[in-house]
């Protein structure tokens, strides 16, 4: 993904259909049956040979995703078949550092993904995950000498149970919903970062996550904690082959920003278009702390992720910046959520959405500002652009205020895709289709332009992929 | 050498729903000629240039436009645009997020290539010292290439890179819809004498349409037609202005 020359030869060998809908033949050492029960859930701690209080937690986890209902306020979730998944797939007995140990099925899909060539142009470090366990991982030296943790989570629980044990599931607890439930039960590999006090990470963290087996759930569960002072960009890119049946990819991701501590958290989806993604992201942010999301949706069935960020000492900062392309029988359900629990605590959502072909995108976002959160500013806007009439795009904006002092700024937008914008330059040479992209790019630039550049240009291209056959 | 007809209009008629807005208009342009059509507001001029881009708006009710002998009409937009023609627009459009560069290199270059399909096209770097050179030429700041289409722009930065556009897509004729508005005098000197300059190098043909007789004081046109109620009522040359310039329209009008 973040490599543009093996990129555009695969867009160019597959013309104008999904660049990335192409799947791999793996050999699985363990594939746990179909369904879910305690069983397969002790036998997944027991593969991965996890101390008590991991399994206990997950056993746990797993009474209050049947005991809890299945959110019934947003989009249709009717078509996820939860005894027809695989809840556990492991390619590997152990995960790889070096790129040549890989089995070279694993490679030949990493290779189409420009893995290889990504790492040594632009990463400090690199997680690659495949199926549900990290088989390839390795970073740059000098993160290691600082004391930079960043490991699969599976091995973080092995390599330091402490700091685990201390942060795990404080964030978003099992029962904070249907999903989050269902992950701490069967939770496999994801990112597990730890930054010391006042180290910066200058350049991104990234892992490449990847579905690639029929069937199978994907439930990978992300850990970032920044000490004090320092400063840490983690990007997620993914894409999915295409599927003949449902999948479904439900993650949760819990980021613990420190005092006066920064963390970039870049997320960049384009899952194949029969992918349920059902993702729980919350950040903690503490005294002059900032966190930022950055969360770019295409593709899946039906997304929906509200990364959320709770401000909970004097001088934090949350900004949740959010892109959503919705094509012809997508959902996208997205937006944020901040909570001001402090005083002298600024927010920032900004949400675009674009649908076509009858594709429906959602805002939904919640601020909420606590009695005695004095003195806090927020800011939301959500922009929705809609290529054709069959196309529909709804927003729901909550705001929840129990205090006086507060500076709220809310401004939203609909447009249609404008005749004149069309025409204005169509009358310069370039065909409809030509325009209407032109226009969804500028309309997603301001989001774009905050992406690390080899991902600004994947994702516009991505983003011109879709629009490929979508006018007239 | 004889002059080569580019543009024939012939009787044309339009509408914008059960609006008649053009009632038979004819107009025949030769390349390197200048005219100038001018009228009151509402007398059809902008509407005449919007059906010949081909303004999805409006409906041809009947006449013909042919363009080196094709028939114009039945292009769509942007095959007009690679056939020679070019708008520039009284208002034109901002476009959010989009670079003034890059969209004028896209244009550029799917013109060529509807002209020699086996064209190769010009990269950003390349395009921008195109962009640079001409932009000097119309006294104009180089960070436009990189500013969004339109956004921000002055009316007089608007009229400049219209005329930046016609001078890198090189149009075989060229609609300039009131460029003379929103122009200081300086402005106007620089865009007429750059586009005087054009003309003479591509043997452009040029229509110029305006309601201000002022635009004469710095361009010679081969010939002024005055429209009125989606007519063409009267042509000739500078001795019309003066008429105007007395009497207002009206008192032309009533000839």
């Amino acid at each position: 993904m973040p490599v543009p020359k093996k990129t555009k030869n695969l867009l160019a060998q597959t013309g104008q259909t999904s660049a990335f809908s192409f799947r791999t033949k793996t050999k699985s050492f363990f594939a746990a049956d179909k369904g879910l029960n305690e069983d397969i859930i002790r036998e997944i701690s027991a593969q991965k040979s996890e101390p008590r209080w991991m399994l206990e937690f997950r056993l746990r986890a797993y009474e209050i995703f049947l005991k809890k209902k299945m959110p019934a306020w947003g989009p249709d979730l009717s078509g996820i078949d939860f005894a027809n998944l695989h809840y556990y797939i492991r390619p590997q007995d152990r995960v790889k550092r070096d790129w040549k140990d890989l089995p070279v099925e694993i490679k030949d899909t990493f290779d189409k993904l420009g893995i290889p060539e990504a790492e040594r142009k632009f990463l400090a470090g690199t997680g690659a995950q495949f199926e549900s366990e990290m088989v390839y991982h390795s970073f740059a030296e000098n993160l290691a000498k600082q004391g930079v943790i960043f490991e699969s989570t599976d091995d973080a629980l092995k390599h330091h149970p402490d700091i685990f044990k201390k942060y795990f599931g404080t964030i978003v607890p099992p029962a904070d919903n249907k999903f989050a439930a269902l992950n701490s039960a069967v939770w496999s590999g994801g990112s597990f970062i730890y930054i010391p006090k006042g180290v910066q990470v200058d350049l991104p963290l990234q892992a490449y996550f990847r579905i690639n087996s029929e069937n199978m759930g994907q439930f990978e569960r992300t850990l970032i904690i920044a000490d004090e002072g320092s400063s840490v960009h983690y990007v997620e890119g993914c894409t999915a082959p295409t599927y003949s049946s449902e999948s479904l990819h439900s993650a949760v991701v819990e980021v613990i920003v420190k005092k006066g501590a920064r963390v970039q958290y870049t997320t960049i989806q384009n899952w194949s278009n029969n992918v349920y993604n059902l993702v729980t992201k919350r950040a903690a942010a503490y005294e002059n702390a900032q966190m930022y999301w950055l969360d770019c949706n295409l593709g899946s069935k039906v997304t929906m992720k509200y990364p959320s960020i709770l401000l909970c000492q004097k001088g934090a900062k949350g900004e949740i910046q959010s892109l959503a392309f919705a094509g012809h029988e997508q959902h996208q359900d997205a937006g944020g959520k901040v909570i001001h629990l402090s005083a002298n605590t600024s927010s920032t959502i900004i949400s675009k959405s674009i649908s076509k072909k009858g594709g429906h995108s959602t805002y939904r976002g919640l601020v909420k500002v606590v009695p005695d959160a004095n003195n806090v500013t927020t800011r939301v806007v959500c922009d929705a652009l809609m290529l054709d009439k069959d196309s529909r795009s709804d927003t729901y904006p909550v705001m929840d205020i129990k205090e006086q002092d507060v500076a709220i700024a809310h401004e939203a937008t609909v447009s249609k895709i404008g005749e004149e914008e069309l025409f204005y330059l169509m009358s310069r040479g370039l065909s409809e289709e030509q325009a209407a992209t032109l226009i969804v790019n500028g309309f997603a630039n301001p989001i774009v332009k905050q992406l690390p550049m080899e991902y600004a240009v994947e994702l516009n291209r991505l983003l011109t992929l879709e629009m490929t056959g979508s006018v007239g | 050498m004889t002059k080569k007809t580019i543009l024939q209009i012939k009787n044309l008629r339009a509408a914008i729903g059960d609006t008649k807005i053009l009632n038979g208009v004819s107009l025949q342009i030769k390349s390197g000629e200048t005219h100038i059509i001018m009228g009151q507001n509402g007398s059809g001029k902008s509407t005449l240039l919007s059906v010949l881009m081909g303004h999805p708006r409006y409906d041809v009710l009947g006449g013909s436009v042919t363009l080196n002998k094709k028939n114009l009409l039945k292009m769509s937009v942007p095959e007009r645009a690679q056939a020679g023609i070019f708008l520039g627009f009284q208002h034109p459009q901002a476009v959010s997020g989009v670079t003034f560069g890059n969209f004028l290199r896209l244009a550029h270059n799917s013109i060529a290539t509807a002209h020699d399909p086996k064209s190769v096209p010009v990269g950003p770097a390349p395009f921008a010292n195109l962009m640079r050179a001409e932009m000097e030429k119309l006294k104009m700041d180089s960070t436009f290439i990189s500013r969004f289409i339109n956004e921000g722009f002055s009316g007089g930065e608007k009229k400049k890179s219209e005329i930046l556009q016609m001078a890198l897509l090189s149009p075989k004729i060229a609609f300039l819809d009131e460029i003379d508005s929103g122009l200081d005098i300086d402005a106007l000197k620089i865009v007429v004498t750059e586009l005087v300059s054009i003309q003479k190098k591509q043997g452009m043909g040029l229509v110029i349409v305006s309601h201000n007789p002022k635009i004469l004081d710095f361009i010679e046109p081969d010939k002024i037609h005055i429209m009125s109620k989606g007519k063409i009522v009267t042509q000739g040359g500078k001795e019309i202005v003066a008429k105007i310039e007395q009497g207002g329209y009206s008192a032309l009008l009533k000839d």
